[in-house]
């Protein structure tokens, strides 16, 4: 069978790419790099961090920002994945993500790439980034529907339902598996707005698990 | 109550309704909406009852609770027709005078009229009174004639004669057209062509469709919708039927806001006696269209009047937007195509079908017409809600309707569009109120907020205030807002605190410039809009905070400092109130603040007669 395709424009390349394909599915599929944090491949997109946007305009209408990852394309798109307004606004909300979690090497990795030299806003040390990953994950894939969002705004965290673990967990270790969080942190942030750069140190395991008693391989493991 | 068959058994109703209400030779109106329970109108209704009954004019004058009028400061309002005799400020200790003078003898009772405070003359009727008569109050006007929890009332004024019209005379595709013509937008803020957003709605295949009334108002100091949805339900109702008939959809939601305890009510008892009547279920009016409606009722969250939210909402999820390219009248509710408008955008639909769209597009701006209820709040003499046609000047609704400033202090700005939109400096006043020039000044319609400040407000403070709340109201799912409306609040909070610098102002705004291209939903896309717009227009006031730590307002109290000028004559009151003693001095002799112990409280500011006390 003929597969349907689409013509985009991705940074003035043409492109003939599958219909119901996402802006940043046909962009790797062509080797042009859109950079994510919350996105995975088969999880649904989330588009919630935001660092995949791009700027993208349609017959002619005026260019308008949304993310890659959730974007459909659409005949004629014409897609600008590195203007300096894109450039500058992945900067700040990588400033914003590792001033959040200095210590999580996913946004020590985003901010390095982004050429991140200096973070001005107060450091924080939370060791999970909303990015929902591990939500998606045992939802989607392992059919676990044991974790979800609670709260709203700068309050909102990732939870098991009431706090406990419920049936529907069968401890498939799903979620620490996708979570950016759990990954070797980076130890090198010490003062407030440094960045260090230097990543990968195995010396400790940290107590780092979001959900207490169950799941990463923390000492608190119960595996 | 009967049940109506066809559009002659409407009519008949509505001359049996009117030939009823003929007998009464006078109609007391009493507003009942939030404003007024809040000035406890419950009490005056019952003391008009109780005279009434004593007087023994029940069978003579008909007692009738109605919605919100409008002018929520003078209440609680009394009406009284056929005079149109508007009463205001009224007490149950007036009620026997108001009894005796004016109902058995005709005559006024002087000092509840309305005091123009110019010429210091007394109004008696309602649309004499300045607050009222630069209006056009074509929505807002059937609020004070009936009673929202009697479908006998609307029905008496001509209500659902619309949804005759439209069922009977009209096809789909000519409602379409005719609300097209008319040039309706959204009410909600963005100002989408309600026309074509049915059209496109319309065009989509399948046969399951929903219509959806957006009542979940948040934004601070507005409350349109709630009037609307309070004291006139029906006109809703009869909007989303004459939508849903359009559409061809048979199914509609009405999502109300917990807080709305008083529209959830109304709107509830309208759906009731509509499927009691007929208006409301299998065949309506024998036409056979099928339309039922449902409330659903919010938590509380500001994020849910944002479409998708509001959507994932009644889906029974949590109450979060998502990206709309796929736009609701595509896939909405349950993934069917929805039509969702806002209170005041489905109650203007009964209205264009009954005069035609020439009538309403001749009303209006080039690109917005008809008109636009905003609730109109802050420091102006008369606040309340005020309906006016599109395309009007601030300056008229500020000085004219507004009365102007409320005491002595200049007016400076106009907040319109509640945290989505932005301050307008009193020199842009002369700006027509329309969709577009709002906008292109960096502000918007929004919902019809307008919270009007003068110079004791400071505009980092209000900036800082709006950031606090969206900080507080943002769902949390994107991280430019989630992450950057903190930050924001984190830099306007040390700013006020008098530890700002240059460099935290080109952060801030830098800040607020990504949030509002980045963020997910119309929250955060237009969270920014108080800070840039507050920065656009009053950046001497954000330098004043940062280069001499001075809040020019007199507002952010770890920047100023209360001391006594020599007007003080020693009265002492000021020493008595003040809570930790940081006032001293002898009796008849000018007293002194000891600033090491001021709590900076207000207090003997709020006590000095002399005006003395003085705030730098």
């Amino acid at each position: 069978m003929k597969r349907e395709t689409v013509n985009i424009t991705i940074d003035g390349r043409l492109l003939e790419v599958e219909k119901g394909s996402t802006i940043l599915q046909a962009g790797r599929e062509f080797g042009i790099h859109i950079p994510t944090m919350c996105f995975m491949e088969h999880l649904t997109p989330y588009g919630g961090c935001r660092i995949c946007v791009v700027e993208i305009s349609q017959n002619g209408s005026k260019p308008f920002i949304d993310t890659a990852c959730t974007y459909e394309v659409r005949e004629g798109l014409l897609v600008q994945t590195q203007t300096p307004k894109i450039i500058h606004a992945r900067k700040m909300l990588a400033e914003l993500l590792v001033a959040s979690a200095p210590n999580v090497k996913l946004a020590q990795d985003i901010a390095a790439r982004f050429g991140l030299l200096k973070v001005r806003f107060p450091m924080e040390d939370n060791r999970c980034i909303l990015c929902g990953l591990c939500i998606r994950m045992c939802y989607e894939q392992m059919d676990g529907r044991a974790l979800g969002f609670v709260g709203r705004g700068t309050g909102r965290k990732i939870s098991m339902p009431f706090n406990g673990r419920p049936e529907t967990c069968r401890l498939c270790r799903g979620c620490d598996f996708v979570c950016p969080g759990l990954i070797v942190p980076c130890h090198g942030v010490k003062d407030p707005g440094e960045l260090c750069g230097k990543c990968v140190r195995l010396e400790e395991m940290p107590n780092c698990c979001e959900f207490g008693t169950f799941g990463c391989f923390c000492d608190q493991n119960p595996l | 109550m009967r049940r109506i068959k066809s559009a002659k058994d409407l009519e008949q109703w509505k001359a049996t309704i009117l030939k009823k209400q003929g007998t009464h030779e006078m109609v007391v109106s009493v507003c009942g909406g939030t404003g007024c329970q809040a000035y406890d109108c419950q009490k005056v209704k019952m003391t008009l009852q109780k005279e009434l009954g004593r007087h023994g004019l029940t069978k003579r004058v008909a007692l009738k609770v109605t919605g919100c009028p409008g002018f929520c400061e003078r209440g609680p309002l009394v009406t009284i027709y056929p005079q149109n005799i508007f009463y205001q400020k009224v007490t149950p200790e007036d009620v026997p005078e108001i009894v005796s003078k004016t109902i058995q003898n005709g005559t006024k009772v002087e000092r509840l009229l309305f005091e123009d405070s110019r010429n210091k003359q007394k109004i008696t009727s309602a649309s004499e009174i300045p607050f009222y008569r630069p209006q056009m109050r074509l929505l807002l006007s059937r609020n004070d004639l009936i009673d929202p929890n009697r479908i006998e009332d609307y029905i008496a004024i001509g209500g659902y004669q619309s949804l005759v019209k439209a069922l009977f005379q009209m096809d789909p595709d000519g409602i379409i057209e005719e609300i097209k013509a008319s040039g309706l937008r959204g009410r909600g803020g963005a100002g989408y062509p309600t026309g074509k957003k049915w059209e496109e709605c319309k065009r989509e295949s399948g046969t399951t469709k929903y219509v959806i009334c957006n009542c979940d108002e948040g934004d601070p100091g507005a409350f349109m919708d709630r009037a609307l949805m309070e004291g006139n339900p029906h006109s809703v109702l009869e909007g989303m039927l004459i939508g849903a008939y359009a559409i061809g959809a048979d199914h509609g939601f009405i999502y109300i806001r917990h807080e709305y305890p008083l529209a959830y009510k109304n709107a509830e008892i309208a759906i009731q006696q509509a499927k009691r009547a007929g208006l409301l279920g299998q065949n309506i009016l024998g036409s056979g269209f099928n339309f039922e409606v449902e409330i659903t009722k919010g938590g509380g969250a500001f994020v849910c009047g944002e479409s998708t939210a509001l959507i994932a909402s009644i889906e029974g999820r949590v109450g979060e937007p998502r990206s709309k390219q796929i736009r609701t009248v595509k896939q909405g509710l349950w993934r069917k195509p929805t039509t969702l408008n806002n209170v005041e955008t489905w109650a203007n639909v009964p209205l264009i079908i009954e005069k035609g769209s020439q009538w309403f597009s001749s009303i209006g701006t080039e690109k917005s017409k008809g008109t636009k209820i905003f609730s109109l709040v802050g420091k102006v003499k008369n606040t309340g809600l005020v309906e006016v046609p599109m395309g009007i000047t601030l300056k008229e609704i500020i000085y004219d309707i507004g009365g102007g400033q409320q005491d002595g202090r200049k007016i400076k700005a106009v907040q319109t569009g509640g945290p989505s939109g932005g301050c307008i400096p009193a020199s842009l006043f002369d700006l027509p109120v329309d969709f577009d020039s709002l906008t292109e000044v960096g502000s918007m319609m929004g919902s019809g907020g307008m919270i009007v400040m003068d110079e004791g407000t400071c505009m980092v403070d209000v900036a800082k205030y709006f950031v606090h709340f969206l900080e507080e109201e943002s769902c949390g799912k994107c991280l430019p807002c989630r992450e950057g409306l903190k930050r924001m609040g984190q830099i306007l909070d040390r700013i006020t605190e008098g530890n700002g610098n240059e460099e935290s102002l080109l952060l801030l705004e830098e800040l607020a410039q990504v949030v509002g291209d980045t963020s997910l939903c119309g929250l955060g896309k237009t969270a920014s809009n108080p800070v840039l717009s507050a920065l656009r227009y009053f950046r001497p006031e954000f330098e004043a905070h940062i280069r001499q730590k001075r809040c020019p307002a007199g507002v952010c109290t770890p920047l100023i400092q209360y001391s006594i000028s020599e007007d003080c004559t020693g009265c002492g009151a000021c020493a008595k109130i003040c809570p930790t003693q940081a006032i001293e001095g002898e009796k008849k002799k000018i007293h002194r603040i000891l600033v090491e112990f001021c709590s900076k409280c207000g207090s003997c500011k709020e006590v000095c007669k002399e005006e003395a006390v003085i705030v730098q």
